[in-house]
């Protein structure tokens, strides 16, 4: 099996200080954006699905292993924010707690069992399962989802009404997971990560339990994507049965995929640049799905590597 | 007692449509080593093709069921050659996603000419009205269908198991290269096979015209399901995604009597189990 991705540059301190750089701009980048004009909504739904797509990464890029059900993680722990804030009262951090914890221990058990293509139709099959439970569960409203989401006061200091705070929290939220995968790719945890997604065989004869870190990678993936959907409650307030939906799914591949599979920035780039095509194309309606469909092609034929992958094989840096 | 048969015939018919579907799935899945996510999309293209044949060219029923197939064949067989050839030798995941590409454009031109509402196909004449079986009412349609597809069924696994052409293909499979070395065409054998799987997903598009509305989403909500199939009776071997989709479509009825509100879940359920227990499934080999 040939690699998923072109990760031949070993981490070397110039990798690693590329790298810091990056992030140093990123980060500065983001944290100006309330100074311009930009539409604040548009950026922290991005930031969302930015986080999103870099637990997906973490998953796919680094573990060989693609998930086609990381909406469930979305929908499951915007539903459980969404039902914490509105109906138990419970503040926010409480509500993302309740929201990001446990699916990826159970769905991870079941998962792991198998490689390769039945790992992601089983993957997609349990986000599947969750979404007919959602369907008629009495508590997510079915069709109509949770509506009105109080966003109360994090940590009963920040009002998170006030959209400059709000964007603020948004912001550390992202910022923290974001270096949390850093951390995690660039540890020997990540290191043996890659070496299960290079040779799985060779890992096993060298000692390693394979099945342990891969669940364990499953496990941060999925949580970390919890995360973001219960972000991504305080951004739009209200918790839907899309989130849940594998289209859903198909577009979180769509941006790593756009971004760079296996790229430590790829999946931000790749996340604004598919919410802001749908954001800029929502008047041609069904065409949207047309277009992601052609972008899929066009990436798995042509270019492979995403934007960044690109970019980074081109100055022969990694990025 | 009436109400059970009638989600028993209900279950079998599904259970055609699944087996139908995996099989396709589990021919393309042993040449190409792709999991062709199209085939929701092609399984849709077949039904469409059988409404434009009728209400376009006013071709009926019958020659539909030979000429829709063979019209979606050839454009599988298009994307073959044109698409799928140049991911042979990459990480399989890569055909997934260009499969899936494929799915979202198919679907997404349809959704645009045709909304997501169902277009109605008349039952045939010859095949209208019903049959009193004494202890249930029989609709000839429904249980056409059923003895069809499984007469299809058993004729594919004939080819693959027991013709010189499938010992061929089955080698193919095995060893390309060697195969290649006795003068066999491997690349046209490919693509004949990816025409065949698409064909068969087209064919049951076509039975399911006149039982199940014609809309553009159809293939999409019922893929995710054959999915699971496969996982539950893994790719192994064509009899077993035979018998596991008509089994799974008759236990998906018998929920849908005795217990309705798991009707939409006792599948992905039952993989959960399948998996804790057997996790290469009931007539895998390991992947």
């Amino acid at each position: 099996m040939s690699a998923l991705t072109d990760d031949t540059l070993p981490v070397t301190p110039r990798a690693i200080r590329d790298e810091m750089i990056m992030f140093a701009g990123m980060a500065a980048l983001l944290a100006a954006v309330p100074l311009t004009g930009i539409y604040p909504f548009f950026v922290m739904q991005a930031l969302c699905f930015a986080l999103l797509a870099c637990a997906f990464n973490l998953l796919i890029g680094y573990g060989g292993l693609l998930s086609f059900g990381h909406a469930m993680f979305l929908g499951t722990a915007g539903y459980f924010t969404a039902h914490a804030l509105k109906v138990w009262g419970l503040s926010p951090e409480l509500g993302i707690v309740v929201g990001a914890a446990g699916l990826g221990v159970i769905t991870g058990v079941v998962a792991i069992r198998r490689q390769g293509i039945y790992f992601s139709m089983i993957t997609l099959a349990l986000s599947q399962l969750l979404y007919f439970i959602y369907l008629q569960a009495p508590f997510t409203h079915g069709e109509d989802g949770i509506q009105g989401i109080p966003q109360g006061y994090l940590f009963g200091i920040f009002n998170l009404a006030k959209p400059t705070v709000l964007y603020y929290v948004i912001l550390a939220g992202f910022l923290g997971g974001f270096l949390l995968i850093y951390r995690t790719i660039n540890s020997p945890f990540g290191e043996v990560l890659k070496a299960i997604r290079e040779n799985e065989p060779r890992a096993i004869s060298l000692g390693y339990k394979t099945d342990q870190y891969k669940l364990l990678a499953y496990i941060l993936s999925g949580t970390l994507a919890g995360f973001a959907g219960s972000l991504k409650v305080f951004v739009a307030q209200n918790a839907s049965l899309t989130d849940v939906h594998w289209t859903m799914s198909g577009e979180i591949v769509l941006m790593t995929l756009v971004g760079g599979l296996g790229t430590v920035f790829g999946p931000v780039v790749g996340a604004f640049v598919i919410i802001a095509m749908q954001q800029y194309l929502a008047g041609f309606g069904q065409w949207v799905t047309v277009i992601q469909g052609v972008i899929f092609v066009v990436c798995v034929l042509t270019f492979r590597r995403g934007v960044v992958g690109e970019i980074a094989h081109y100055f022969r840096r990694s990025l | 007692m009436q109400a059970l048969y009638a989600q028993l015939l209900v279950g079998l018919i599904n259970g055609s449509f699944y087996a139908l579907l995996s099989l396709g799935l589990a021919v393309i899945f042993g040449m190409l080593n792709i999991i062709n996510f199209a085939h929701g999309a092609v399984y849709m293209m077949g039904a469409f093709c059988a409404y434009f044949l009728l209400n376009v060219a006013g071709v009926g029923y019958w020659p539909a069921l030979i000429v829709a197939p063979i019209a979606v064949g050839i454009f599988g067989m298009i994307l073959e050659r044109t698409m799928l050839q140049w991911l042979s030798g990459l990480d399989h995941l890569y055909g997934l996603l260009l499969t899936f590409g494929i799915a979202l454009i198919v679907q997404g031109v349809f959704q645009n000419y045709f909304g997501s509402s169902g277009l109605p196909y008349a039952i045939p004449d010859e095949l209208r009205g019903g049959m009193n079986l004494g202890f249930m009412f029989l609709p000839i349609y429904r249980g056409w269908v059923v003895v069809f597809s499984l007469v299809v069924c058993i004729a594919t696994w004939y080819l693959i198991e027991r013709t010189r052409l499938g010992a061929n293909l089955r080698a193919a499979t095995e060893n390309p290269t060697l195969v290649r070395a006795f003068g066999i065409n491997v690349p046209r054998m490919i693509t004949l096979t990816y025409g065949l799987g698409v064909g068969l997903a087209a064919l049951a598009g076509v039975l399911s015209a006149p039982i199940n509305q014609v809309r553009p989403l159809m293939g999409a909500d019922l893929i995710i399901v054959v999915f699971a199939v496969v996982v539950i009776g893994g790719m192994g071997s064509i009899m077993g995604s035979i018998i596991t989709g008509f089994a799974l479509g008759v236990i998906e009825g018998l929920t849908k009597y005795f217990y309705p509100e798991a009707s939409n879940t006792v599948v992905f359920v039952l993989m959960v189990l399948v998996l804790l227990v057997k996790p290469t499934g009931l007539t895998g080999r390991a992947a």
